[in-house]
């Protein structure tokens, strides 16, 4: 049990997939303009992440090597299809909003990373938990790009006013930038020099 | 001049890694030496001036909703669409691995520059995001190739001009928790910053 908690446990602080890892950036800050197409985006990676995680794990031992890349993505393929399908069907609009960010799942590097670094050589339930504890670390950084963005970019939080009118009757501006793609890359940026600073993460 | 219009768009106003965030992962990884960012930034360009018309022809005549009605009338119903995903990462697999096998067989040399980078670049997301624009934009198959092509020169020139940039950062006193990923990140949102003067450039109407 203490494994499992390790495994699950490390993803999210000291070995986050986004932050440390330098993992799975493709698809994650297109969609973080906002709050809450981050959180759905966290949820469909972690539900892809969990499933693609435990059924490689289940047919590891009857993969052929040479071929287990091709194997993987077919998997992962289809695990995406299925989120998008349930997206269309009862999220229409935030479908659309995602447009074909949730098909980048499929090359999102830290599903695959962690299909080939952990699940092909591991039994399914800390594959489970790897891929449960991964996703959740990356849907933490999602959710904190996107609160700030929102906040920053619009004065708002999931669509509600929360800066007041007053701040703006003083002469405060929503930050534009912040919506734009290089907001993106600045927070993230400066998350990533908190976060190890924190952690004592080094590189070189 | 449409066509022109569409790939100045693809590559300065709407840079496929700039604006898009498309193939993060290898940008940040493989950009610390220059001659490394020249051989994927080429391998790049290559594949994705061949898979991006072949999806086209693929999701016109297989999987679009009716595409199959020149096989037979009764088709005209069938929706395949649903099978976009699964088939374009196939497609483009597969095709990486032909090109690659082509290029050993024909020029070793170019095989010896470009080889180690032709697997990485299956899961790179640029590939298969220019695929899945040309699908929701809905671009003709000429514009498909000047979009995939051109998205391919936008991704060339961030990548190589990051390797330009982290060459020069050597010689500067970046702080301990900011070095490599960090530095690098602030680095590209500048550069994000810098491409947006671009917006707004078009050609003739």
């Amino acid at each position: 049990m203490a494994v499992d908690k390790k495994i699950f446990l490390s993803p999210i602080n000291e070995n986050n997939p986004i932050t440390t890892q330098v993992l799975g950036i493709c698809s994650a800050l297109a969609v973080t303009s906002q709050l809450k197409p981050s959180i759905v985006m966290g949820l469909a990676v972690i539900a892809v992440m969990v499933f693609s995680n435990l059924i490689t794990s289940l047919m590891r031992e009857y993969i052929p090597q040479k071929v287990r890349i091709i194997v993987e993505m077919t998997v992962v393929a289809s695990l995406v299809i299925l989120v998008d399908q349930i997206l269309k069907a009862y999220a229409y609009q935030m479908s659309k909003q995602l447009s074909v960010f949730v098909g980048l799942i499929i090359t999102n590097c830290i599903v695959l990373g962690r299909i080939e670094a952990f699940s092909m050589g591991n039994r399914p339930v800390p594959s489970l938990v790897d891929g449960l504890g991964n996703g959740l670390g990356y849907a933490l950084i999602l959710f904190i790009v996107g609160f700030f963005r929102e906040l920053l970019g619009f004065g708002k939080i999931l669509g509600y006013q929360v800066l007041p009118e007053s701040l703006y009757a003083a002469g405060y501006e929503n930050n534009g930038l912040m919506v734009l793609a290089p907001g993106a890359f600045i927070i993230l940026s400066l998350i990533i020099w908190l976060q190890r600073t924190i952690s004592g993460y080094r590189e070189d | 001049m449409e066509l022109v219009n569409i790939g100045i768009r693809a590559i300065f106003t709407e840079n496929i890694l700039l604006a898009y965030f498309l193939g993060m992962c290898s940008f940040l990884a493989l950009s610390k030496k220059m001659p490394t960012s020249f051989g994927l930034g080429v391998a790049v360009i290559f594949v994705l001036s061949i898979t991006a018309p072949v999806n086209w022809i693929i999701h016109e005549y297989v999987l679009r909703e009716g595409a199959l009605a020149w096989l037979d009338p009764r088709f005209k119903e069938v929706d395949l669409s649903f099978l976009v995903f699964i088939s374009f990462i196939a497609v483009i697999a597969a095709l990486v691995q032909v090109v690659e096998m082509a290029i050993e067989k024909f020029s070793s040399r170019l095989y010896n520059a470009l080889g180690i980078y032709l697997p990485l670049i299956t899961v790179n997301c640029a590939i298969l995001g220019v695929s899945l624009f040309m699908v929701e934009r809905r671009l003709t198959l000429a514009e498909t190739a000047v979009f995939g092509f051109s998205s391919g020169i936008g991704w060339f020139m961030a990548i190589v001009s990051m390797a330009a940039i982290r060459w020069k950062l050597r010689y500067s006193n970046v702080p301990s928790g900011m070095r490599g990923l960090g530095i690098t990140m602030l680095v590209t949102g500048l550069m994000a910053m810098a491409f947006m003067i671009f917006s707004g450039i078009s050609l003739g109407h």
